[in-house]
């Protein structure tokens, strides 16, 4: 069906014998892969691939890779059905092109868990039509039928004759072959390397220090720059005096840009001391104030007022009038910041200022062509004259998903009209007071329960502010923002009246996607609270789950699987306890149960199972890791992370003040996958938003203290 | 003020002020961007290097207080080919976004070199100078064990 919709084209604009193949769905149909080939054509091609007469193959990876493993997971795709030789693959990291958009945006993403399962049709597809084209020419080359040829290994094998010849050798004649308008995909029980465990192809790189992330971009003649930037959200440069700094060593200029004043030197270090002896004024356009606090006390007020209805399934006073019991509990989540490993930055060279041509930006990045459009307006070219190069990200979290691609402006801010490259760094601080934060959310909720302890009615009224990134992306919120709501409308446990309102705040305070971003606290809030509806209920919270689940056998597959992993119920030393958790996210449905050990006020996470389906496993390894990695990401919001203000200022700045998870305080994980042969379903986030309240309920278990506020503390 | 410094191996001349950390020597300087930055104030272990074999975070040694003691980056790790260190961290596919990764690495390296067995406990209070935002613990602790089996493996294959 698919392959009737779309068509292979092959690409004239590459070398002599090369066989590239640029998988498109028509349109203004053009090739993709070659020098300055550039279409505005409103197609969605999904992959390359580069077959060269050395036999090399090489496949073109248009997602970013952010510790998430596309670099890995998606030629894997391909090389399945082209069935190449694994251990020889190159990956190249993608230009910006139309070719490489996500449909949905059209646009370059890579975000929202979605890069294999949004691929994954695609990438098979240009990988046997590859496959199906180099057997046409070893075909008319041998005078064999195609049939009767295997492959494996790119190699092609004619059992009867014992002839062979390598992929490279017949590249050339497999150009001119004509492209199949049918191709057969391989039959999953065929599968040599999806759906088995495969090891990243980035790990050398990244083990000896040759790996290029944007930090680590050089150029001739490359300078640095650092930005002082308002210390209130929305704050502008009233007046500035820059003769200290300009006198330092190293320094070459000090220039206003809309965001602060940027000092470029000779060295990172250098910008940075000189930074510090400028002498600047601020309009704090009344955002002086901003206290995190007092906004969580109008929080708490807007909890009492009726919402915005979001969906109203009846009358939830009358339903609670009759009940037999009535939870009513508010849960409050801080402000986080995504803390990339990796501090922001970006390098940009104004080519034309020197008498060259367009731009160059070398960024890691999750939003290329939004990114490149950002720093293409304000250098005054058309997008096509800026060359995007992503860089691997040190993390990414969604805050490279940056709306209106702060970071990006602000380098091309700083390197317009200048002649040399200019590498614009964030300190940590920068990084940490920068704002795109998780926003703070709460939610009051009511649960209205029967003789039996199930649930009648639930009422649920979230406060808090929409995420930026959306107003980007052209989605204006008006009441609520779907993040705030995440996940809630389609919640699995049986409830015959499910009503939502929403309060959407405003601050000055930015806003942004962060892993999970609205289950992080809709999970938190809802689990937490189908937890104490159980122990109201007088029944084990494992149990409970399970009786609302009757009409969602995924939900039941799993729970059952991490109790049988923790050993649920068994004996445990006095203040340990466990605690469970499900959340459906992105697609995939994730539960985990976390052993936590209470001491005094000291919270130690001791172990974490964790039971995932996300339809199919395309890598399972990939997807434990990512499992993994996102339980810690979330452990460390749920333990330490808060971002908070006082007199307009962000009062954290590095890892001494907003704390992660290191090594002595992480748990051991234990991940097991279930192919439930759904929907494919995505990997990065899903793993993050169980870990919240497994772990607020294994406090509970614990200690008898019900926290239902973030980071827990127990004091 | 030019200073000298041996960097893997080899002798430079630098003409930064004294108090500039070493971390940006290596990485503006000498252009050795295997080392990162992450904090610039000794709590995240991504600058770490070695000086006479000790983990030192760079971001936070001022050039001059180096001298002539030799420095050892990522890059320099290895004469030939891969460490046990590193070999071990691809078996055990640790690295995610890799970004902390060379830090680990410099960290588990000269723990390695100090105690050949560690325990548990042992890396932990080693690797928690370290921070990985994309959660690798518990593959690090498990890389650790594996590195110091192949090094154990290699030197009674050299008859050691
Ligand atoms: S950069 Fe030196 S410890 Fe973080
Ligand atoms: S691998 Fe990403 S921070 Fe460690």
């Amino acid at each position: 069906m698919a392959m009737k919709r779309r068509e292979f084209l092959r690409d004239t604009a590459v070398a002599a014998g090369a066989f590239t193949l640029g998988f498109v769905i028509p349109g203004k149909v053009r090739a993709g892969a070659g020098e300055g080939a550039v279409s505005s054509a409103p197609f969605t091609p999904n992959a390359f691939i580069r077959i060269t007469p050395d036999n090399q193959v090489t496949i073109i990876l248009a997602k970013s890779e952010m510790g998430q493993s596309v670099y890995t997971s998606l030629p894997l795709i391909v090389a399945e059905e082209l069935d190449a030789d694994w251990q020889a693959i190159r990956v190249e990291q993608s230009k910006v092109d139309p070719a490489y958009n996500w449909p949905a945006f059209q646009m370059m993403i890579t975000g929202g868990s979605t890069s294999v399962r949004t691929s994954w049709e695609a990438l098979r597809q240009a990988g046997a039509t590859a496959r199906a084209m180099l057997l046409a020419a070893a075909a008319a080359a041998w005078g064999a039928p195609a049939a009767r040829l295997v492959t494996a290994d790119a190699t092609i094998t004619d059992p009867e004759t014992g002839r062979s010849a390598t992929f490279g050798e017949m590249a050339a004649a497999a150009a001119q072959q004509a492209v199949p308008a049918d191709v057969t995909l391989k039959s999953p029980d065929r599968f040599r390397l999806v759906g088995k465990d495969q090891k990243r192809l980035d790990s050398e790189l990244k083990v000896t220090g040759r790996a290029t992330f944007g930090l680590d971009v050089a150029a001739p003649g490359l300078h640095y720059a650092v930005v002082a930037r308002s210390p209130v959200f929305g704050g502008v440069l009233q007046s500035f005096d820059a003769s200290r700094a300009e006198a330092m060593p190293g320094v070459v200029k000090v220039k206003q840009v809309p965001t602060g004043v940027a000092v470029i030197a000779d060295s990172t270090w250098r910008a940075i001391k000189a930074r510090d002896a400028l002498d600047l004024t601020w309009d704090e356009q009344g955002n002086g104030g901003v206290d995190t606090d007092q906004m969580l006390q109008h929080y708490r007020e807007l909890a009492g007022q009726p919402g915005f209805a979001v969906q109203e399934q009846g009358d939830f006073e009358a339903v609670a009038a009759q009940a037999d019991q009535v939870i009513d509990a508010t849960y409050e989540v801080p402000f986080l910041a995504h803390a990339c490993m990796e501090p922001l930055n970006c390098t940009v060279h104004d080519r034309g200022a020197s008498g060259g041509e367009g731009a160059e930006v070398r960024v890691g990045t999750q939003m290329q062509t939004a990114d490149r459009a950002m720093a293409a307006g304000i250098l005054g070219y058309e997008p096509e004259a800026v060359d995007l190069h992503t860089q691997f990200l040190g993390g990414g979290f969604g805050r490279r998903a940056a709306a209106w691609s702060d970071y990006v402006a602000e380098a091309a801010h700083v390197a317009k009209g200048e002649p040399w490259p200019v590498k614009t760094t964030w300190t940590r601080e920068d990084d940490t007071r920068g704002g795109q934060y998780r926003p703070m959310t709460l939610h009051r909720s009511r649960l209205a329960l029967d003789a039996g302890g199930r649930p009648l009615a639930w009422h649920n009224r979230v406060v808090g502010q929409s995420i930026d990134g959306f107003k980007m992306l052209g989605m204006e919120p008006e009441n609520f923002d779907n993040a705030m709501i995440e996940g809630l409308k389609t919640q699995p446990y049986t409830v015959p009246l499910v009503n939502l309102e929403a309060h959407m705040t405003t601050s000055a305070v930015t806003t942004l996607w962060w892993r999970s971003v609205g289950h992080t606290h809709t999970a938190f809030m809802k689990e937490t609270l189908f937890d104490e509806a159980a122990h109201a209920a007088g029944v084990d919270p494992m149990d409970y789950r399970l009786g609302l689940l009757e009409a969602h056998p995924r939900f039941v597959a799993l729970l059952k699987k991490v109790r049988e992993m923790s050993g649920w119920g068994r004996e445990l030393p006095a203040g340990t306890g466990l605690g469970v958790a499900i959340e459906e996210s992105f697609g995939s449905i994730v539960a985990e149960v976390a052993q936590v050990r209470v001491k005094g006020q000291k919270i130690s996470v001791e172990k974490v199972w964790c039971a995932a389906d996300v339809g199919f496993a395309v890598n399972p390894l990939g997807l434990r890791e990512q499992m993994e990695s996102g339980i810690i990401f979330g452990l460390s919001a749920a333990l330490y992370g808060e971002i908070t203000l006082k007199k307009g200022r962000v009062e954290q700045g590095n890892f001494n003040n907003y704390r992660v998870v290191r090594i002595d305080d992480a748990p051991a994980i234990e991940v097991e996958i279930i192919d439930s042969g759904a929907a494919m379903g995505g990997a990065g986030e899903p793993g993050t938003p169980p870990i919240f309240p497994a772990v607020g309920n294994a406090i509970f278990a614990a200690s008898g203290k019900r926290l239902r506020s973030l980071p827990f503390r127990l004091s | 003020m030019p200073l000298n410094l041996t960097v893997n191996g080899q002798q430079h001349t630098v003409d930064v002020e004294p108090d500039t950390p070493l971390l940006w020597v290596l990485r503006d300087t000498l252009g050795l961007t295997g080392t990162k930055f992450g904090c610039g104030i000794a709590q995240c272990g991504a600058c770490t290097v070695h000086v006479e074999g000790k983990t030192v975070r760079s971001c936070r040694t001022p050039v001059s207080a180096v001298g002539n003691r030799a420095v050892t980056t990522i890059e320099g790790l290895s004469a030939d080919g891969l460490t046990h260190v590193q070999k071990a961290w691809i078996e055990e596919d640790v690295v995610q976004c890799g970004y902390c990764q060379s830090g680990q690495v410099m960290a588990a390296a000269a723990l390695l070199a100090a105690n050949p067995k560690p325990s548990d406990a042992d890396i932990d209070k080693a690797m928690r100078r370290n921070i990985c935002r994309c959660g690798v613990y518990q593959r690090i602790r498990k890389a650790v064990h594996r590195a110091a089996e192949l090094a154990a493996a290699d030197s009674t294959a050299g008859g050691a």
